[in-house]
């Protein structure tokens, strides 16, 4: 099958962020960035699909400034065929205009299925990948935490508030990836030997104005420091005591 | 003036809590923006009609009532062409809904064919001047963002709990509409699996139990179940250790990349408090920890610590809960 995996690249969600000098955005210096985690489950969901069948083609795409493409090559060391970077100074924090963009690429690409991890650790919006299915007038699946394709239909596993859903979609296909469908491989040697060698094609983004724009980053107030009551068995009632006359929660 | 568009999230027959909380803040959006009317697509199963009393009692001045047989599962792809055909017959400043696992899908489509700018998993939604301005949490909930949303007609959705649904009773008026076709390929549901009954969702319970690897062994799970029991309310949630390990299902999971809870009392059991947990639940009114091992980071953040052994602390705390609710 012909597969399209869009990847983001966030910073590492371990960092301990800073507000940058314009009050607008967060301190990159010093933070180390990856390929956002449900989007590295998304390129390893479309490796184990063509492995399973047995070949196929899967090429991943990216927006972002040139450092996108060092996430493009881990996932091609990943076993991913090829990669198209769509060159932007910055990636906007409208997500309809990076689905505009990534819709434009993928349009005339003739893929059977495209995925896109079910959100951004960055953003955290969870726009992209429905707002680009419903640009190229395909079905979507949002957030599948189990999927699966045989011939020219896939099933998936949804999870609901309390309950989850089954579904199935014919392809051509977007899906967008939850935890639970398949944890990155790390790169072999071999992989990452291979991947200098592999095409990486290069474009500018379709972007266009984005409308939605960031005004102001914070960080949250910080919890009151933390207080241990007691050890054992013997600190109960101090902690029933507390969570009735204090916390007011019993 | 503006008015406000809200779709009201029901599942299988019955109204979910957001629903309300988005026509809340639809109310407060429609009066900000100069005393706009706060409509609202009512869709279901036939029956959902039932359903609009409590709309009214909320602020809705329409209701839009599609009742049809498809709709008894979540069918995305005509619930968005209705509402986006409703959207297309009125002047509105704004689309609202909830940042629901149905609400999450049906923005974005949404957004998409009004071509309308969209900002999702809001805390609130203000005008300033020409533009919209929603608070929103990114990098985990590790920064708060203010975004501005420019043009005449924004999608937003709202992270569930974080806007009290208030009482605003209006004489409602009811329009019945139909159900727009959907296009011709689509997704289908062929299964729906209910979880766990008598039990609150993460999302709604005001206090949720949660374990980690510190209980051991699955089995031991139990006596997460049985505190959970002690204070009648409570929902169960569990770290992504304990999920990979298949000793819960991954829907239970609290974090990063699982549920995000804020519930009034948090009780983390043998959970060592990763970065990745914490951004889960730090959000989480008044949070307990108890960890035989006092460095635990989760200690940071917890209002009251025990160190001690789960295996005897939590039956014991079981105990003291279930005496105090029983005498209070
Ligand atoms: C990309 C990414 C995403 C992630 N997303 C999530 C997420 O969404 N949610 C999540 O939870 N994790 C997530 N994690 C994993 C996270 O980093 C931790 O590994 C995980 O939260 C640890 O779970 P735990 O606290 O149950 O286990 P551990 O870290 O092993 O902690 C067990 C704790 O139990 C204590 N203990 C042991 N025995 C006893 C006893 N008898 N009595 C009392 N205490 C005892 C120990 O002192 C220890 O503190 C993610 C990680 C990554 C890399
Ligand atoms: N700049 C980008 N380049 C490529 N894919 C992206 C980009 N931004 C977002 N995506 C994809 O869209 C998904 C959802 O992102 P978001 O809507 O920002 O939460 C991500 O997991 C990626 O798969």
């Amino acid at each position: 099958m012909k597969i399209a995996v869009c990847i983001k690249r966030t910073p590492d969600s371990e960092s301990r962020f800073r507000i940058a000098a314009s009050g607008a955005a967060i301190d990159d210096t010093g933070l180390k960035f990856d390929i956002d985690d449900f989007a590295g489950y998304a390129v390893e969901a479309a490796l184990q699909i063509n492995e399973k069948a047995g070949g196929g083609e899967s090429v991943v795409i990216a927006i972002g400034p040139d450092s996108v493409q060092e996430s493009l090559r881990k996932a091609m060391s990943m076993g991913v065929d090829r990669a198209v970077h769509l060159k932007a100074d910055a990636v906007p924090a409208d997500g309809i205009a990076i689905a505009k963009a990534l819709a434009a690429e993928l349009q005339s690409g003739g893929f059977d299925l495209v995925l896109f991890g079910k959100h951004s650790f960055d953003s955290s919006s969870a726009v992209v990948g429905t707002a680009t299915a419903e640009l190229l007038g395909v079905p979507c699946v949002t957030a599948a935490s189990e999927l699966s394709v045989t011939g020219g239909t896939g099933v998936a596993r949804r999870e609901l508030e309390g309950a989850a859903e089954l579904v199935s979609f014919p392809l051509p296909a977007v899906v967008t990836i939850d935890e639970g469908v398949a944890r990155p491989r790390y790169p072999s040697l071999k992989g990452i030997m291979a991947a200098k060698k592999k095409p990486l094609e290069t474009k500018p983004a379709q972007l266009g104005a984005a409308r939605v724009t960031v005004q102001k980053a914070q960080l949250p107030p910080e919890r009151p420091a933390g207080r241990i009551i007691g050890e054992g068995v013997a600190a109960v009632p101090e902690l029933v005591r507390l969570l009735q006359t204090e916390a007011k929660v019993l | 003036m503006g008015n406000v568009l809200v779709w009201a999230e029901s599942r299988g027959g019955e109204l979910r809590k957001v629903a309300l909380e988005a026509v809340t803040a639809a109310r407060r959006l429609a009066g900000a923006t100069g005393g706009g009317e706060v409509h609202v697509v009512l869709a279901g199963p036939p029956g959902i009609a039932a359903r609009s009393t409590d709309l009214a009692t909320h602020g809705a001045d329409v209701i839009f009532l599609v009742e049809a047989p498809e709709l008894a599962t979540f069918a995305r792809e005509a619930l968005a062409a209705t509402i986006v055909g409703r959207a297309r017959a009125g002047e509105y400043r704004a689309v609202l809904l909830g940042f629901s696992a149905q609400g999450r899908d049906l923005g974005p489509r949404i957004a998409a064919r009004l071509d309308a700018p969209i900002a999702t998993d809001v805390l609130d939604a203000t005008p300033a001047g020409d533009s919209l301005v929603v608070t929103h949490p990114a990098y985990a909930n590790k920064v708060l963002l203010s975004l501005a949303i420019a043009g005449p007609l924004a999608v937003i959705s709202v992270r569930p709990g974080a806007i009290a649904a208030v009482e605003s009773p209006t004489s409602a008026r009811t329009e019945a509409i139909a159900l727009a076709a959907a296009p011709a390929a689509v997704v289908t549901v062929t299964e729906v699996k209910e979880g766990a009954k008598g039990r609150p969702d993460l999302g709604d319970a005001p206090v949720i139990v949660a374990g980690g690897r510190g209980l051991k062994a699955a089995e031991n799970f139990r006596i997460v179940e049985e505190l959970a029991d002690a204070f009648g309310n409570a929902a169960v949630g569990a770290t992504r250790a304990v999920t990979d390990d298949g000793w819960r299902p991954h829907s239970d999971q609290i974090g990063q990349t699982g549920r995000q809870v804020s519930p009034q009392l948090y009780v983390a059991i043998g959970i060592s408090g990763a970065i990745q947990h914490l951004a889960g639940m730090r959000a989480s009114r008044t949070i307990v920890a108890i960890n035989k091992d006092k460095e635990a980071p989760i200690f940071k953040v917890a209002d009251y610590g025990i160190v001690g052994d789960v295996l005897e602390v939590v039956p014991a705390l079981t105990l003291a809960v279930r005496q105090a609710r029983a005498s209070g």
